[in-house]
């Protein structure tokens, strides 16, 4: 059944009229066209889709559209500030935290809650924290390297 | 604005698009109009289909029509193989099953409407009746009488036999003072880039035009072999890889989705997407490895290897896809003698159908394979000889050498220095006080184990002629154009197709440190067949090998023809003319000078050009390598294994590879990093798994364990330089090296762990349970063996 939500997506409120099967990972995708939020399982296992809602990171594929009525969501388009992009982008970029890229919209979004929670990880912590987004480039080695360039960075 | 250098750590150009979410992947391709497809996959490894009843699905709101396999037969033709052996069974392919299915996952009916939602909702209805038949799934076990029969030409479910020998293995073994035999069993692999693949088909009637997006690593290669399938004209198809999220091979191919998107376009006139599912991805998309492997080693006590011999089933799966055939046979057979000098090989390949989902390159593509079995039976027999297995290693070493090597295979190496790679490494990694520390925690009751793997791929695919007598069915060569604009900036067209490897950039480092041209005026455009000329995509660590010289070779032409417009504007002879940090100077008057950009202008102004020159300044070259490259190196692994529960992990890795000169250390550092990451998921963790009546067990990504950053250490890596010949970059290929050396080297560290108690091999993958299985039935044989001892006494 169709279901009016109010969602504030990257600072902006709008209101939506949805199906109440459509995932959050699909509105953002397919109504607000932002793309970069990507779905990679279907078992919410792969942590591609990772968004920020009410500033928690969440497998958007396992949150359907209408739990976010009244939510602020958070994705990789949003984090940029003032046309700068955020210090753990920026630390994907420097520290070669990437290859094909798809991973990396939500590895970034889980890697700025993390930092949020714990401004000085140890390596142990880093991996623990992103045990839950999959990544088939790097090998995790230069992720692991970015997140925490952007801790001493913020230091 | 920077030049960039060759062997900088240049930041990729590509991370500004990808770390913001502005990158264009196929799923994020949206066009008026757009129909969404979903296919009903059988739930059957083998039936045959009786009837197909589409009314209720034709039915559900949104639905634009339904078509079967008989519905499209005619205008889909049958997926082919692109390479091909001698006397080998090429059955029909169909895009879409519509007499037989042969495995989980064949496609057997299409359904399209206007949202993927009603799509899927749909396919759920079509109502296909089956009559079930019996499956087999184990390659050895196809092959045996009485077993169920896929393809009616195949008999014994046999593809091809292929076979390679060089000198004598069984004079060898007579002679020789010690045969080792072992069965390794390396398990078949599900791939898992994180995109999964995807496809928009979009037809534009007026023209006969029709425009196919995939994710995929041959655009140019997929349009032919679509053309060639389904007869639209090649220069009416144009192929779109836009970003990739990653491929490791399963992209490597002409897939039935392809087909079945385009012509359903055409058939409608209306755009069509299919974006794969995850678990649709585990049975639609290619897997890799799976091998049965009968394997020889022989010797003396010495440590001399004499003689390796191996037989092999290979499992295909229920079709022939594309590159197939050339995975466990040329990919792997002529690699059997690894760094080493083994006077005698002999290699057998049973290529074998079963009900399962077909297997073709997975990252390494036949050279994982063959680097584990070697390096898995040269510690087998230095374990036997009661030798250090890096005495062994050097021993058998073949000496430096830098202007080819013939081995027992019949294949030449390029150059290789394995003794200065396997040294480098030692550097690095201190074996005596390891050595030290394993005995100390023994005491403690705690496993440690070191692993060696020296290792030896053969990559910059290919010389064309070379691989068509091995069975490939399209020249391998690559090509770029140089396009310099009047404003002195340039566009590279590569026929390389990135998906992860950083192209953009690294291609963009050899145009700015040729032309002095900065990085940011060099835009590297790919993946399109309609504005590159065609290539041959981005697989076996080509891309640099190949492409690379395709484009320092249209470099070259650019220079030579803006040199001669620099000599003509300064009025000077062109051998007077020099050229520096982006400016041309006379030696003899240094004060005139022409920046490059000034003779770009000129070029396309075309008012002072030199007699009968062609105005603009544009230049394309073909490059067909005249062998491939042979990187090498040496990795060593440390592991920890609780003896308590055989739960193992790794603790230490090392790197040192030599893939030739290094245009960007970091991008080549990352892809090694990646490479040890999928071999250590190999060698502990993934599995695909049937069960006897080809279920796939393993069918999700619950299922199937994927390493996560908590599976796998951090890396040291380091690299030793011996440049290739066969392009002037010296460049020789970095993709694959980490996944190639990793697997043995975390295997032969858990058997160095375990081999105090007589263990001498283990399969993979490494479970707890196995680990843990190993340890108690060693023991309880070492108990035997003392009671036995105690009763002989």
């Amino acid at each position: 059944m169709p279901t009016t939500i109010n969602v504030t997506v990257n600072g902006t409120t709008r209101t939506d009229t949805v199906d109440e099967r459509l995932l959050l990972v699909q509105y953002l995708r397919e109504v607000h066209s932002l793309t970069g939020t990507h779905i990679g399982c279907d078992t919410s296992s792969c942590g591609a889709c990772t968004v920020h809602l009410d500033g928690k990171s969440v497998k958007s594929c396992t949150v359907f559209a209408v739990q976010a009525d009244g939510s602020e969501v958070t994705t990789v388009e949003g984090l940029a500030s003032n046309g700068t992009v955020h210090p753990v982008q920026a630390a994907f970029k420097e520290k070669h935290g990437l290859q094909c890229g798809f991973c990396t919209p939500g590895m970034i979004m889980t890697s700025v809650e993390l930092l949020e929670r714990n401004p000085d990880p140890s390596e142990e912590e880093i991996r623990s924290g992103i045990r839950g987004n999959l990544c088939r480039c790097t090998g995790y080695h230069n992720i692991v390297q970015a997140v925490k360039f952007a801790a001493m960075e913020s230091k | 604005m920077t030049t960039a250098k060759l062997g900088e750590a240049v930041r990729r150009i590509e991370d500004d698009r990808l770390i913001t979410g502005r990158g264009k992947y196929v799923d994020d391709v949206k066009l008026a109009g757009m129909l969404h497809l979903a296919l009903v996959r059988s739930p059957h490894a083998h039936a045959t289909i009786k009837n197909i009843d589409v009314s209720a699905a034709a039915a559900v709101p949104g639905v634009e029509t339904v078509f079967t396999g008989a519905d499209l037969q005619e205008q889909m033709g049958s997926l082919p193989a692109g390479w091909v052996l001698e006397d080998m069974v090429a059955p029909d392919h169909p895009p879409i099953a519509f007499e037989k299915v042969r495995v989980v996952g064949d496609a057997v009916a299409a359904v399209v409407a206007d949202s993927a939602a009603a799509a899927a909702d749909a396919a759920q209805l079509v109502d296909v009746t089956y009559d079930v038949l019996p499956a087999v799934v184990d390659a050895e076990k196809a092959t045996q009488s009485g077993a169920p029969q896929l393809h009616e030409d195949a008999k014994n479910n046999v593809a091809f036999n292929w076979d390679v020998h060089g000198g004598d293995y069984s004079e060898a073994a007579k002679s020789a003072e010690v045969v080792v035999k072992q069965r390794i069993i390396n398990q078949r692999l599900i791939p898992n880039p994180m995109e999964t693949r995807g496809v928009v088909a979009d037809y534009d009637i007026g023209s006969d035009h029709l425009t196919v997006y995939s994710s995929t690593q041959i655009p140019h290669l997929m349009r032919l072999l679509f053309s060639l399938v389904t007869g639209h004209p090649e220069h009416k198809l144009r192929v779109i890889a836009p970003d990739v999220g990653g491929g490791f091979g399963c992209k490597l191919y002409l897939y039935a989705e392809e087909i079945i998107a385009g012509i359903i376009a055409k058939n409608l006139g209306r755009p069509i997407k299919w974006t794969e599912g995850r678990q649709e991805n585990y049975v639609a998309t290619t897997h890799g490895r799976d091998h049965i492997a009968d394997v020889e080693i022989c010797g003396n006590k010495d440590g001399t290897i004499t003689g390796l011999k191996a037989h092999i089933y290979a499992n295909l799966g229920a079709y022939l896809s594309t590159f197939a055939p050339g995975i466990p046979t040329v990919l792997f057979g002529l690699m059997l003698s690894g760094q080493y000098k083994i006077p005698n090989i002999s290699c057998d390949v049973t290529g074998v159908f079963t009900n399962t989902t077909p297997v073709d390159a997975y990252r390494g593509a036949g050279r994982p394979e063959a680097t584990y079995l070697v390096e898995r039976m040269v510690d087998r027999f230095a374990q036997e000889i009661g030798r250090d297995p890096v005495v062994v290693r050097r021993k058998n070493f073949l000496a430096p050498f830098k202007n080819g090597k013939e081995v027992a295979t019949g294949v030449n190496y390029d150059s290789g220095n394995y003794r200065g790679v396997l040294n480098k490494a030692l550097e690095i990694f201190d074996v005596k006080e390891f050595r030290d520390q394993q005995r100390a925690a023994r005491r403690e009751g705690k496993l440690l184990g070191v692993g060696f793997s020296t290792y030896i791929e053969i990559c910059g695919m290919a010389p064309s002629a070379v691989a068509a007598a091995l069975g490939a069915g399209a020249g391998l060569w690559e090509s770029s154009t140089v396009r310099v604009h009047p404003t002195g900036k340039v566009t590279v067209l590569t026929g390389t197709s990135p998906h992860g490897q950083g192209h953009e950039t690294s291609f963009a480092q050899i145009v700015s440190s040729t032309l002095g041209v900065p990085m940011e005026d060099v835009d590297v455009l790919h993946g399109d067949t309609d504005r590159q000329q065609f290539g041959t995509g981005t697989f076996g660590s080509r891309s640099l090998a190949v492409g690379g010289q395709a484009l320092m070779m249209s470099l070259r032409k650019v220079m030579d023809k803006a040199t001669k417009i620099a000599a003509h504007e300064l009025d000077a002879d062109p051998k007077m003319v020099q050229f520096a940090d982006g400016v041309f100077r006379l030696e003899d008057i240094p004060e005139k000078e022409l920046p490059f950009g000034d003779v770009a202008l000129a070029a396309h102004s075309a008012v002072n050009l030199p007699p009968r020159m062609e105005p603009g300044l544009e230049e394309t070259s073909f490059f067909d390598p005249e062998n491939f490259t042979w990187p090498f190196g040496a990795h060593i692994c440390v592991v920890e294994i609780d003896e308590a529960t055989g739960e193992t992990k790794v603790a230490k890795y090392v790197a040192v590879d030599d893939i030739g000169n290094v245009i960007n250390p970091m991008i080549v550092d990352g892809m090694v990093h990646g490479g040890i990451a999928q071999g250590i998921g190999q060698a502990l963790q993934e599995g695909a798994v049937y069960d006897d009546d080809g279920q796939l067990l393993t069918g999700s990504m619950l299922d199937y364990a994927v390493p996560t950053a908590e599976d796998v250490p951090s890396f040291i890596t380091d690299r030793t330089v011996t440049p290739t010949k066969v392009n002037e970059l010296g460049a020789k290929g970095a993709g694959e090296a980490g996944t190639i050396a990793s697997s043995p080297a975390v295997i032969n560290a858990v058997v160095d762990a375990l081999k105090h108690l007589g263990v001498n091999h283990i399969d993979m993958p490494l479970r707890s349970e196995s680990v843990w299985r190993t340890i108690q039935d060693a023991k309880e044989a070492q108990r035997a063996k003392r009671s036995a001892a105690r009763k002989g006494s």
